[in-house]
């Protein structure tokens, strides 16, 4: 489904991602792990198009298309959701605005018929009761003045209603309560199908426990250092990242 | 600061005009009337316009605009003209009194010139107003807006010929809003000065809708004065949009009076104009008089829109709240100032303003100068302003939900634009604009939207 190989990525001149490979097979959850800093959501963001990040080498392939030929719309039509670690305040536009052209702005790609009010009032009724939203927070401008918890839910609220095939999910744990924590991996969890992956990015071990991962990935300093199963994420969370580092550097 | 003037020819030009066309211009009039033109044209001679770079008129010298040669006339000339075949209005939705102004007169097809309601409501042509009621006229034109110290208010009254009245008396309500559409139309280039006059009594209510447009490809350059006398416990709102062609000047000259826990509310919706000076003096004469002060400019192009307040705290208790905004695309520019003037014995005032503007190229330009003259020492006042591009951030959150990025652009200045349309209250109004200015910034809106002669494009 999705391919990279060899992806170098620079923002304002400087190299953030230093040739990364990472191939995603349908129906898979990859985890991807790394300390601060590490180019993890500059990896998220260059997969979603963002300019401001530079490719300077590399290839991405995405449902066999060239993904880098695609404009960020583009991508998103084509089925790649990034639910962002710091979801924008976009004050002024509604959110029910906003999630009605989103999502017929997709069907329109497909050429199918937009949704009428009372489709989408009921899409988004389902919806909200799979992620257990706030109803108060649809009736507002996009994430404005949300907590940060209710930002994270949000997120999951608008990849269930845009039902995507390939989500990233950066850090959507962090900044939840053990509560919302587990409807948000039960909302991830219901939308997995065995033609649909994830690649959540995260801290926590703890999120592994409910959305369990097919793979970790450890990205250090712009590289997959480690790639594993569910256990690597285990040992992590017992030893830190101290190892890996030297680990690393004997490698570099 | 004062403004620095001396007498020039254009000055000259004008002093010359009003001496040589003193009888028709004073034609039929009541005593007063002409002896406050006598009063005004004096005034203006000695004012003479702001001078390049005065203080209130740093980015836009207004001056060379009247130098041009313009026809100005004291009586409204017959023009062939059917206007359900040439002018079809943008707000056919709202249920309005509509009142038309052609090149400064009052424009009648049923040759009513005033409308006189049973609960003793009157609207209609000022100058048939001052006619049949010159005690009620007496009592309060010139006596908001300031002849004496205005340049632009004193040529008005020494020379304008008609306009809108309204009177609502106390304790009445308007029974539907009051729709005024200033028409510019013409074979020549031409000057025109209108004056309108809107009273609302004691415990009253009225809605004021005003459009002005341009129906034909001439240079205009438009004078008006608007007096606002808003009583005890009256309410009024006015909603002006400006709708005129890129060789147009416009200058509006706003004076609203508001006595105790009096209402206004005043917002101006500038979609199309080739340079445009709003000027809105507020002042809050009575004690817990509230003011709403709105403005939206989408401009383009060479185009210029400066919005110019003053806002007069002279009694306690009073709030105001101003919200300008503006968009400025191509090589457009725009100003805006606003005083904020409490007076010592003004305790308890609350005033707060805010200046946000976008600038879609580099080659756009935006002033923006809020001033703060507080004497009282009690007060809640703030003032903000900021001037910036679109939120690259926020594009990018819309485009990777699939919106196009013109798409996402439309939708972030339509919402930096909604913050001033959703304060008009009159729900049919508010969508019309609401659509108006979402088709104006798909560039679907020309400023000849509701002409049908389309002599630009
Ligand atoms: N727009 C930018 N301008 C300059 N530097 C940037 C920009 N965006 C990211 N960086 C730098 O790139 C590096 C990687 O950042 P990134 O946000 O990808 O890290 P991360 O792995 O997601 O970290 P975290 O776990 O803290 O979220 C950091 O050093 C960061 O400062
Ligand atoms: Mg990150």
């Amino acid at each position: 489904m999705l391919n990279i190989k060899g992806l170098r990525v620079s923002v304002e001149g400087k190299e953030i991602l230093k040739g990364i490979n990472l191939e995603v097979k349908p129906g898979e959850v990859h985890a991807i792990m790394g300390p601060n800093g590490s180019g993890k959501s500059t990896l998220a963001s260059a997969l979603a198009g963002n300019e401001s990040f530079e490719i300077t080498e590399g290839e991405v392939t995405y449902m066999g298309k060239d993904l880098l030929d695609l404009s960020p719309e583009n991508r998103a039509r084509e089925g790649i959701f990034l639910g962002f670690q710091y979801p924008v305040e976009i004050p002024g536009v509604s959110m029910v605005n906003f999630l009605r052209t989103a999502i017929n702005e997709h069907k329109k790609y497909k050429n199918e018929e937009p949704l009428s009010a009372g489709e989408f009032l009921k899409l988004m009724r389902e919806k909200k009761s799979l992620v257990e939203i706030d109803s108060d927070l649809t009736s507002r401008s996009v994430n404005e003045g949300f907590s940060g918890g209710e930002k994270k839910k949000n997120e999951i609220f608008q990849m269930a209603l845009l039902n995507p095939t390939l989500s990233i999910l950066d850090e959507t744990d962090s900044g939840l309560d053990i509560d919302a924590l587990r409807i948000v991996a039960n909302g991830v969890n219901k939308l997995r199908t065995k033609d649909n992956a994830t690649v959540v990015i995260t801290h926590y071990q703890r999120l592994l426990d409910y959305i369990i991962p097919d793979y970790v990935h450890v990205l250090y300093r712009g590289k997959i250092v480690k790639s594993g199963d569910k256990s690597l994420a285990l040992q992590l969370e017992e030893k830190g990242y101290d190892w890996l580092k030297q680990e690393a550097g004997i490698e570099v | 600061m004062k403004t620095l003037t001396e007498k020039t020819d254009t000055v000259n030009k004008y002093v010359t005009l009003f001496h040589e066309h003193q009888e028709e211009i004073m034609d039929a009039e009541p005593a007063f009337l002409s002896e406050m033109r006598r009063e005004a044209i004096t005034n203006f001679e000695r004012l003479g316009f702001p001078k390049k770079k005065a203080e209130n008129y740093k980015y836009v010298h207004l001056e060379p605009f009247f130098n041009g040669s313009l026809e100005t006339r004291f009586a409204p000339r017959k023009l062939e003209f059917d206007i359900q075949e040439m002018f079809r209005c943008d707000i056919p939705t709202l249920d309005t009194h509509v009142l038309l102004v052609l090149n400064g007169f009052y424009y009648t097809t049923t040759g009513e010139q005033l409308v006189e309601q049973e609960n003793g409501v009157i609207f209609g042509s000022l100058n048939e107003a001052t006619a049949r009621h010159p005690e009620l006229v007496s009592q309060h034109l010139g006596k908001y807006a300031d002849y004496r110290n205005d340049p632009f208010v004193a040529l008005n009254t020494a020379c304008a010929q008609d306009g809108v009245f309204l009177y609502v008396p106390e304790k009445q309500t308007l029974d539907k809003p009051l729709q005024i559409i200033h028409l510019l139309l013409s074979d020549e280039n031409e000057m025109v000065q209108h004056r309108n006059l809107f009273i609302a009594e004691k415990h009253s209510k009225a809605e004021v809708i005003i459009c002005d447009h341009t129906l034909s490809n001439h240079l205009f350059l438009t004078n008006s004065v608007s007096e606002i006398a808003v009583a005890e416990n009256a309410s009024l709102d006015v909603v002006r949009m400006q709708n005129e062609h890129n060789q147009a000047v416009q200058i509006t000259n706003t004076w609203i009076e508001q006595h105790r826990d009096s209402t206004a509310r005043h917002s101006t919706i500038t979609l199309h104009g080739g340079k445009v000076r709003n000027n809105l003096q507020v002042k809050l004469k009575g004690e817990n008089a509230h003011c709403d002060a709105n403005g939206l400019f989408l401009i383009d192009k060479a185009q210029h829109v400066d919005n110019f307040t003053v806002i007069e705290h002279q009694q306690p208790h009073c709030t105001s709240n101003q919200h300008y905004k503006g968009v400025l695309d191509d090589a457009a520019t725009g100003a805006f100032s606003g005083k904020i003037h409490v007076f010592p014995d003004a305790q308890k005032t609350e005033a707060y303003q805010t200046n946000n503007n976008v600038l879609l190229t580099r080659d756009a330009k935006m002033h923006t100068k809020p001033q703060l003259e507080i004497y009282a020492d009690d007060v809640k006042c703030s003032h903000g302003a900021t001037v910036g591009q679109i939120d690259e951030n926020a594009l990018f959150y819309l485009q990777t939900r699939g919106i196009p990025r013109e798409e996402a652009r439309l939708m972030l200045m339509y919402a930096f634009a909604d913050e001033v349309i959703s304060g008009i209250r009159e729900e049919a109004l508010r969508d019309r604009i609401a659509n108006l200015v979402s088709r104006r910034l798909r560039g679907e809106l020309s400023r000849c939207d509701n002409c049908a002669i389309n002599c630009y494009d």
